[in-house]
């Protein structure tokens, strides 16, 4: 066989596969990945287990050591659970009347959509100008003697979050629910299925695995709650979250290896609350939902 | 036209995860021809044109164009025009640019490109729909679109892919006879992959009958239609009553059979010896009523036009189907003949 | 249609509750608004004149011209290298099928599932260790990594929407593969290119903690700056902080208002359940 021949088989036996030369398109992507992302996140790790005392896990000790540290686990999760959990819970309802054709629904879609543009300096800044003690809502709430603090504390940041929060939820719920068939609970009413039983037996299982979905990127969107944190909420107590712990490390400190051990912590709590949502899911129903989708 | 005198697939084999889409094809395929690739879904057929035309590399073998090497070309190189199932008209092009695509590909000159356009369009009879997006012509009409986009070219070979599966039947057989005109008049070569044998027998000078992937028959239509080489065959060519039986005796190519609640003579295809287990062949307007035939109870009645076409059970509880001129109530007791040389025996 | 006019007790309940989300909404942001356009506004109602100073002051104080132009640099490269690196990719990962696959698409998920902060804390402490943070260079590479993996994302349904056939039968017209992307595919993804490109937009200029870790005193984007004016409060009054907030906001609706004339927001995501596992 000459060698142009081996050649051609070999890449014939690639094709085969699916390798070919259009696979170079993927490349730049790639790199850029890889530099941009792997590279730095594994030199956060090596930089983690490198500290300026205290050993290998050095790091990881004095974090998990110290309690006002180590709370900031406990403090993100119980700010950023229960907001996901609220704005994945609320929008299921609310997208599920609106997923028919009615009159208006552009501009209520587009109303609901507004607080994505708003920023979490606007949003900081109102929660602090409206729930303030000389704010409107206290205002209306005239028949409490004592104004309602609801700001600079947990309860600031809450809001804040499902302010962000749930037009992406609302939004991605509205998608994953206008992908499921329509005809489907058409043919569940004509077995006889009331509403709710159309709901409970249709529509929500085909919806389970987006709903898994929407609620991890909307954890991770609360979960990462930094700024908010600070300007309306209480960040040197209680809510003092696992961002702010890291980002003191690093630039306040300049403890790059502390702040990389935090950055790390931070990574595996998040990712271990996906895994259990997306393991949870993968017991549920994963096949099509039989629309466009 | 540049063609070629004859195209030569050699032992064309694919395989997809380790399982053979197409078992080596060997097929020539000589200038002006119209050939049918025929088969269930599933049986590679699509997969052979793919093949042809470059789209998919081949897993072994080789194909010749007159001595020279075809099989490792890219698609564009090639030389063949394609018309896909689905017509893959470029939407947001219009009917014309659709057709002037590929002679823009081959830098041709301005004006040869309009001429040869205008002159694909008034093929087609779509002179009218020249501006138009393909989203705005029917079904029929982006059909033919689809094949002056392919013939425009003056390809060696057409490559045609289910081309008439998303008409209904009136536009089909229109399209159908279409297909043929343009082969004739322009002398092309063609390869047609579809499941509707009718459409295979009627269009092709050739036909390819494929099941998993291997070559079951190649003949003509009149081949396969009277003589089909096994059972598999016969049932894609309307042998609608393929019924187990056992081989009584045997007579030269004329077998007695017996089973399913029957006893028939049949022609033998193939080397049969008594007590063979046989399947035996008969299309239902060969399955006549009356005479001193056997006894069936009718179950299904349908109208079709000119003739009925019935269900009944044998005696045993096998389903036979056959055409009666005379409508039979359901329940009713008929016999049923059939000719010996109508009834083909075949090894199962 | 016919609906019926007496709903159900769930119905109101749900209507009520987004009516309350909607009143208290309106309320945040009307008192940034309103604050911004006025006087002087201790425990009233409403402040006690009107008046567009803190416009101009916010204009002033905070640079906001040189800001916006940051801003803007920042979005069109990001956007720009983004659309160019992600289409392609985006392209192979929704057509074909090839060893690894799986692995490739885990890897563009992973920086859209990880909290910024996460990433952002080690990326610009590389970014510093080789010269590229403290200017525009760092700010718009931190801001590539989540916006490489969303055009690839946001692009995915637009591409499985082609019927790959219509690429087959440019082939056999004689197109090659560069042809076919330059007068079949890119035109064909006009629609889908301008979707991602505006949310890749509406993400950069709204996107705080990468731009926040890398950027230096002459790369702040406007997020950024905000944060800074408001985080030092007490310097500034809180007017001109509200009036750069409104400022910031309406920019960002005017995105988003043009994102919606191209993208339904019903369809964003369809595709996003593919493959996270």
């Amino acid at each position: 066989m000459t060698r142009t021949q081996t050649r051609l088989a070999v890449r014939h036996r690639l094709a085969e596969r699916g390798v070919d030369r259009q696979l170079w398109l993927l490349v730049p992507g790639l790199a850029c990945v890889l530099a941009l992302f792997v590279y730095p996140f594994a030199y956060g790790i090596g930089l983690s287990f490198q500290p300026a005392e205290g050993g290998v896990f050095g790091a990881y000790r004095a974090f998990f050591a110290d309690a006002y540290q180590r709370d900031t686990i406990a403090t993100t999760l119980s700010l950023s659970l229960p907001a996901a959990i609220l704005n994945v819970a609320a929008s299921v309802p609310i997208a599920y009347r609106m997923r028919g054709r009615f009159r208006g629904k552009r501009l209520l879609t587009t109303v609901l959509v507004v607080p994505i543009t708003l920023g979490t300096v606007l949003t900081a800044e109102g929660l602090l100008n409206y729930l303030g003690p000389a704010g409107w809502f206290n205002r209306l709430l005239f028949f409490v003697d004592e104004p309602i603090r609801l700001t600079n504390n947990y309860w600031g940041v809450f809001f804040s979050l499902v302010i962000t929060g749930f037009p992406f939820a609302f939004l991605l719920i509205l998608s994953y629910l206008s992908g499921i068939d329509p005809t489907l609970e058409r043919a569940a009413a004509t077995l006889g299925a009331g509403r709710r039983q159309r709901f409970q037996r249709i529509t929500l299982p085909l919806l389970a695995p987006g709903l898994a979905t929407t609620f991890c990127l909307t954890f991770v969107l609360a979960f990462s709650v930094f700024p908010s944190a600070v300007l309306v909420g209480d960040p040197a107590g209680t809510t003092r979250v696992i961002s702010i712990a890291a980002y003191h490390a690093a630039y306040e400190v300049y403890d790059y290896s502390l702040g990389s051990a935090i950055a790390v912590v931070m990574g595996v709590v998040e990712l271990l609350v996906v895994a259990i949502v997306l393991g949870l899911r993968s017991l549920l129903y994963t096949g099509s939902t039989g629309g466009k989708g | 036209m540049t063609g070629f005198d004859e195209l030569r697939l050699d032992g064309v084999r694919r395989r997809f995860g380790g399982q053979d889409a197409l078992a080596g094809l060997s097929l020539t395929i000589r200038r002006g021809e119209f050939i049918a690739l025929l088969g269930p879904s599933g049986c590679g057929k699509s997969t052979a044109l793919n093949c042809l035309a470059g789209l998919l590399p081949l897993s072994e073998g080789s194909i010749w164009q007159d001595g020279a090497r075809l099989d490792t070309l890219p698609p564009e190189k090639r030389g063949f025009g394609m018309v896909f199932q689905s017509y893959a008209l470029f939407p947001h092009l219009s009917v014309r640019k659709n057709i002037a695509f590929g002679l823009q590909m081959r830098r041709l000159p301005r004006d040869e490109v309009r001429r040869r356009t205008d002159q694909a369009l008034s093929l087609v009879r779509l002179e009218e729909h020249a501006k138009k997006l393909p989203g705005q012509l029917s079904g029929g009409q982006q059909q033919r679109v689809a094949i002056a986009r392919a013939v425009v070219l003056e390809p060696s070979l057409v490559l045609m892919d289910e081309p008439l599966s998303n008409l209904d039947a009136k536009l089909r057989l229109e399209m159908r006879t279409e297909i043929r005109r343009l082969h004739q008049t322009l002398g092309l070569t063609t390869v047609y992959v579809t499941h509707d044998q009718e459409e295979a027998l009627s269009l092709a000078d050739r036909l390819v009958v494929l099941r998993d992937g291997r070559v079951e028959q190649i003949g003509t239509p009149e081949d396969l239609h009277e003589r089909p080489a096994n059972r598999h065959v016969a049932d894609f060519m309307g042998y609608r009553n393929l019924l187990p039986m056992k081989v009584k005796a045997v007579h030269g190519p004329v077998v007695a059979v017996e089973g399913s609640g029957l006893t028939l003579e049949g022609t033998a295809v193939g080397p049969l010896s008594p007590g063979d287990d046989v399947v035996a062949g008969i299309r239902p307007e060969d399955l006549h009523e009356g005479g001193s035939g056997v006894p069936v109870t009718v179950e299904v009645v349908e109208y079709q036009g000119r003739e009925l076409a019935v269900e009944a059970r044998t005696q045993s509880g096998d389903a036979v189907h056959l055409r009666a001129a005379t409508r039979p109530a359901p329940g009713d007791q008929i016999t049923v003949t059939a000719a010996p040389a109508r009834v083909l025996v075949f090894p199962s | 249609m016919s609906r019926r006019i007496v709903a159900s007790p769930t119905s109101w309940l749900i209507w009520g509750a987004v009516a309350f989300f909607l009143i208290n909404l309106a309320g945040v942001i009307a008192s940034v608004v309103v604050n911004s356009f006025g006087e002087r506004w201790f425990d009233t109602w409403l402040p006690s004149g009107w008046t567009t100073q803190w416009y101009a002051t916010a204009w002033t104080e905070f640079g906001l011209l040189n800001v916006m132009v940051v801003t803007l640099e920042v979005a069109v490269l990001v956007v720009g290298i983004s659309v160019l690196v992600g289409v392609p990719a985006s392209y192979v990962l929704a057509r074909r099928s090839f060893p690894g696959r799986r692995l490739v698409y885990l890897l563009f998920l992973l920086p859209i599932l990880m909290p910024p902060i996460t990433y952002g804390i080690p990326l610009a402490t590389v970014l510093y260790k080789y010269g590229f943070a403290g200017h525009l260079t760092g700010v718009v590479l931190a801001n590539l990594v989540p916006s490489i993996p969303f055009v690839i994302l946001t692009m995915t349904p637009f591409i499985e929407q082609i019927d790959p056939a219509i690429e087959r039968a440019a082939r056999m017209c004689g197109a090659k593969t560069w042809q076919i992307f330059a007068r079949i595919l890119a035109p064909l993804l006009v629609p889908g290119i301008l979707a991602a490109s505006i949310l890749v937009l509406v993400r950069t200029v709204g996107m705080f903690e990468l731009t926040f870790l890398t950027a230096g005193p002459d790369s702040q984007t406007l997020v950024v700056a905000l944060y800074y004016s408001m985080s030092a409060a007490g310097i500034r009054a809180q007017q001109s902080v509200d009036a750069m907030a409104v400022l910031y906001t309406a920019s960002m609706l005017v995105l988003l208002v043009i994102a919606l004339r191209f993208v339904n927001p019903t369809q964003l995501v369809a595709r996003v359940k593919e493959d996270p596992d």
